[in-house]
């Protein structure tokens, strides 16, 4: 993975000492609340509801043993002894102070860590597949060009105060997108043109939130060295032409949308037609400068589906049933991608204790080279796993509740903090989730559901993406009192979607029995192995409308 | 008490900053060294013109375009980009499109809610006078301009990104 460099250590240096003289002047009254706010979000520091709440930058995912030991430190010292996996591949901290926020900045600066532009009205953490680098599927590995985002975006003078937060999500599998590049600001899609040059496909105006939308390719090929260009003449339309008069139409696709994608385009590339020959093209000799840190591990040559594998997978039922669901295929012959799921019931989804991240760096250390991949479904990838060593991998995460088989299944649910923690919430999310995973434990019945995102989001913020889940859920407010409303066929991947509102909300207690009366419409309408988002597809909302509103006799 | 920095020190300033007028076309421009609001320099351009450049400046609101002004920029000592709200980061645009798109070379002032923490952006895109808010320290406000000695991208103070300059 990336290695800091004398540059990087002094801009992450000089942030500490800038963001500490922030806080002591706030402190000093130097500072009012309005002008210290923006300059904390940039720092990822919130007020939240109960105590402050920090966010710690991992960039597009990627976390080595060293670091992960260096949070479980900080989560001990200055917190309660967890933290949080947000759905934008990064770290909270719920309960540390504002006076500590220094520290804890200066001690992640020590494993090359930060939590700058992790919020605020800036460019945020660049996101990707969480297989990059070791997936048979994709055209190249996304990680070093989302490296060389991140420093292009780091500290950008001119979009420090955009009219509202920028995300940026990178993809580089032709056929599948584990990195939601359609519901973002911007989706970059890596390329090959007919002389197999590589190049980016450009989306623009893609998000989720109060009003959310399916991104609009607004270049089909940019040359590989135009990248940051681009993005500046997109971000530059923006920055300038963005509304910054109600925050709630304050994003990107706003704008992209009331001037049509078409128009959108054009400005951009009449901006990018002034500034595509500056200094800012990329070179060659950078991209290969900035891949030489991502290159591959000392991989061992192995034979693939090895006896110490198959033979564990013929025996045991439940290492089965997690090896079919929690582990993909690797590009290389004898390894595996293992995915630990941290949605265990009765625990937050995403939440992870300080002696659970301990475990986990020695798992990294002893199992895949001492690093690790978080994803924006809150769990945690090993992405070079010896196949022959799985069983013993297994054996090791169960006790640690990382071994809950249901990835991609109904309760691998991703979910936001909610009104437990954040102050925006309209409602609870985490025990909605704990409802629903308490239902439906029977495994057997998970598996033969299938994949089913199933997202919860305790505001039309959309933190848990429910807009992109199957099945949707949102906490509204009505009257004071927390209702949840249900939305169906919502898709991420290459096939994004928006879901569709079921009708009136519910309340908290019903909303097992709810779910259950869906997914029985999905269960008695599909054809063979079909997925619950194909039938939906096929036979419409009505019959869940009809089921679920049904009069009772 | 003098509130302006220029060349990265506090310095009296003779200018007088015009505000915009409700009817552009009938303000009266005094003489003596004054920045004119853009409406007012638009609708009176041709007497403007007339001006001379030693006494003569413009300054643009947040949601107006630098391009209106390419042909004209000889005819100013002094631009100037207003910030409404220091939050309102479009003032940034316009200074990297003033400098590096027009060439203007010239005295480029920010002014408006202009406080310390976004002045090191504000040199980086261009800008070389800064009219600190009047409640504040400009004296202690100094200090912003050197928040940071290394930078990644490229920009007006270092036409160059970091990635063509760095050394092994």
């Amino acid at each position: 993975m990336y290695r800091y460099d004398d540059y990087d250590r002094q801009i992450i240096k000089e942030r500490v000492k800038q963001f500490q003289g922030q806080t002591d002047r706030f402190f000093a009254g130097e500072l009012s609340n309005e002008e210290f706010l923006p300059l904390r979000l940039q720092n990822g520091l919130y007020v939240q509801r109960l105590a402050p709440m920090l966010r710690i930058c991992i960039p597009y995912g990627m976390l080595s043993s060293a670091q992960l030991r260096k949070l479980s430190e900080v989560t001990r010292k200055y917190d309660k002894g967890y933290a949080h996996f947000t759905t934008r591949q990064n770290l909270q901290l719920n309960w540390p102070s504002i006076e500590d926020s220094p520290k804890i900045l200066a001690e992640l600066a020590e494993v090359e860590m930060h939590a700058v532009q992790t919020s605020g009205n800036c460019i945020r953490n660049t996101t990707t597949d969480q297989f990059a680098g070791v997936t048979p599927e994709e055209i190249v590995d996304p990680r070093p060009y989302c490296e060389i985002i991140r420093q292009w975006s780091t500290f950008h003078p001119e979009f420090a105060f955009l009219p509202r937060k920028f995300k940026i999500a990178v993809n580089s599998c032709p056929d599948s997108d584990r990195a939601a590049i359609q519901v973002h600001d911007i989706g970059i899609q890596i390329v090959k043109d007919a002389a197999g040059e590589i190049g980016y496909k450009v989306l623009a105006g893609g998000g989720l939130g109060r009003t959310p939308m399916i991104g609009s390719v607004i270049r089909e090929f940019l040359p590989e060295l135009d990248l940051l260009t681009y993005l500046e003449a997109i971000l530059r339309v923006y920055n300038r032409y963005g509304r910054r008069d109600n925050k709630y139409k304050a994003r990107i696709k706003i704008l992209v949308k009331a001037m049509s994608p078409e128009a959108f385009a054009e400005k951009v590339e009449a901006e990018w037609e002034r500034i595509k020959d500056s200094p800012s093209k990329l070179t060659l000799a950078e991209i290969e400068r900035i891949k030489s840190f991502f290159t591959e591990p000392a991989y061992l040559a192995l034979e693939d589906q090895p006896a110490a594998l198959t033979d564990r997978l013929a025996e045991n039922k439940f290492f089965n049933n997690w090896h079919h669901r929690n582990v993909a295929q690797h590009k290389k012959p004898g390894y595996a991608i293992v995915t630990l799921t941290l949605k265990k019931l009765g625990v937050p989804p995403g939440n992870i204790t300080d002696k659970q991240m301990d475990r986990l760096a020695e798992l990294a250390d002893q199992y895949s080279f001492g690093e690790m991949r978080i994803t924006h479904e809150q769990n945690v990838v090993l992405a070079d796993v010896e196949q022959g060593k799985l069983f013993e991998l297994w054996e090791a995460i169960k006790s640690l509740g990382f071994a809950t088989p249901n990835l991609g299944t109904l309760t691998d649910i991703i979910c936001c903090p909610g009104g437990d923690y954040c102050s925006l919430a309209n409602a609870k999310s985490i025990p909605v989730a704990e409802a629903i995973q308490e239902r439906f434990d029977n495994l057997d019945y998970l598996y033969d559901l299938g994949n089913i995102d199933l997202n919860i989001s305790g505001c039309m913020n959309a933190c848990g993406h429910h807009h992109v889940g199957a099945i949707g859920v949102l906490g509204v407010d009505k009257k004071g009192e927390e209702w949840y409303q249900i939305s169906l066929g919502g898709a991420s991947g290459q096939d994004a979607s928006l879901g569709q509102i079921l009708g009136p909300s519910f309340a908290r207690e019903q909303m097992a029995d709810v779910i259950e009366k869906i997914l029985d419409v999905y269960v008695s309408s599909r054809n063979d192995d079909e997925l619950f988002i194909d039938t939906f597809r096929r036979v419409g909302i009505t019959p869940f409308k009809e089921r679920v509103y049904a009069k009772p006799n | 008490m003098p509130n302006l920095i220029k060349n990265a020190a506090v310095v009296a300033d003779d200018w007088t900053v015009l505000d915009k007028a409700e009817a552009p076309a009938e303000q009266v421009v005094p003489t003596g060294k004054v920045i004119i609001p853009l409406s007012t320099w638009l609708a009176q351009r041709e007497q403007l013109l007339a001006r001379a450049p030693e006494q003569t400046g413009v300054w643009l609101d947040s949601d107006e375009e630098p391009d209106t002004i390419g042909a004209d920029l000889s005819h100013f000592s002094v631009i100037a980009v207003n910030f409404p709200k220091f939050a309102d980061g479009r003032g940034y645009s316009i200074a990297r499109i003033l400098r590096e798109q027009l060439h203007y070379a010239g005295e480029l002032r920010a002014i408006g809610d202009v406080l310390m923490d976004q002045l090191f952006f504000m040199k980086r895109c261009g800008f070389d006078a800064f009219a600190v808010r009047a409640d504040r320290d400009a004296e202690k406000a100094l200090a912003g301009l050197a928040d940071f000695s290394v930078t990644y991208q490229a920009s007006v103070d270092q036409p160059e990104p970091l990635f063509r300059r760095r050394m092994h």
